[in-house]
């Protein structure tokens, strides 16, 4: 047997992925949970570039990694003195919530394997941003003008809640 | 036992549907366990980004042409504007409780 390259760094890219986002649940420092998220963010975009969904990479790397994530470590760095380290990141109730989780994750690994999925004869590799535009433009430009509205909302929400009131 | 080599050596849609799985998994078990408010925000990003990833790989390996693809991105904007709230409501109950643990805020129960 002989395993193409592509196929090893699938195997290398998911295992970056399943790695850090287990620093993520299992960590007991959340300084460390939020940094891994990094490796969990960035594995995905590689998956996405080996679905060959270029746009939808690019996207993942630039709001996942650039936003969300620098959001976070924001938040983290605001509400935790750093130095009492030890009681960051508490769980409870570690041992039923991991059986209950991997349980669940059995059912679904079953469920994956014995099911019979629709599949397409030939995989294609195009670029897709071009589709992408126009479907935004076209089909999907009522749900595209429903975003910008929630993202408006979602900016004056967060302010509205995170400044100070002033009293008289 | 030739055709579990099979399966392992040809990366196909049930492999990206696994690690999908794992991550939705992993983000469930932050959410049921973890006590920080910051962490459960951490699991819930976990649970969206493994639904965009099965979304694309059903647009690669189901059907052919980019919809899922579209789809994924209004999860990211989605994604992206829960975290900005999430996080205000964060600071916002930091600024009045001095603790992010959400058992401690139950000012609702009395």
């Amino acid at each position: 047997m002989e395993i193409s390259i592509d196929v090893l760094i699938f195997y290398l890219v998911s295992l970056v992925v399943v790695g850090s986002a287990c620093i993520v649940a299992f960590s007991r420092n959340i300084v460390h949970s939020a940094f891994s998220l990094l490796g969990t963010f960035g594995g995905v975009a590689g998956l996405y570039v080996f679905l060959g969904a270029d746009f939808v990479a690019a996207v993942q790397v630039l709001i996942y990694v650039g936003g969300i994530l620098v959001l976070i470590l924001f938040a983290v760095m605001l509400t935790h003195r750093i130095s009492d380290i030890d009681i960051t990141n508490r769980t409870v109730g570690r041992i039923p919530g991991l059986v209950a989780v991997a349980v669940f994750l059995g059912i679904l690994v079953y469920a994956i394997g014995e099911t019979d999925w629709v599949k397409v004869k030939e995989v294609t590799y195009a670029p897709t941003t071009a589709a992408i535009g126009n479907l935004f433009l076209g089909d999907y430009l009522l749900p595209f003008q429903i975003a910008a509205v929630v993202l408006l909302v979602a900016l004056i929400g967060a302010i509205t809640l995170s400044r100070k009131e002033i009293k008289e | 036992m030739a055709a579990y080599v099979a399966m392992l050596t040809k990366v196909g849609l049930e492999h990206y549907l696994v690690v999908g799985g794992i991550l939705f998994a992993l983000g469930i078990y932050i959410v049921l366990t973890r006590r920080n408010a910051i962490s459960i925000l951490l699991g819930v990003e976990l649970i969206l980004n493994s639904a965009g990833l099965n979304y694309v790989a059903f647009s690669h390996f189901s059907t052919g042409n980019v919809d899922g693809q579209i789809y994924t991105v209004f999860i990211i904007m989605l994604a992206a504007s829960e975290a900005a709230i999430g996080l205000a409501i964060v600071l916002a109950i930091y600024q009045l409780f001095a603790t992010i643990d959400v058992e401690a805020t139950e000012t609702l129960k009395d």
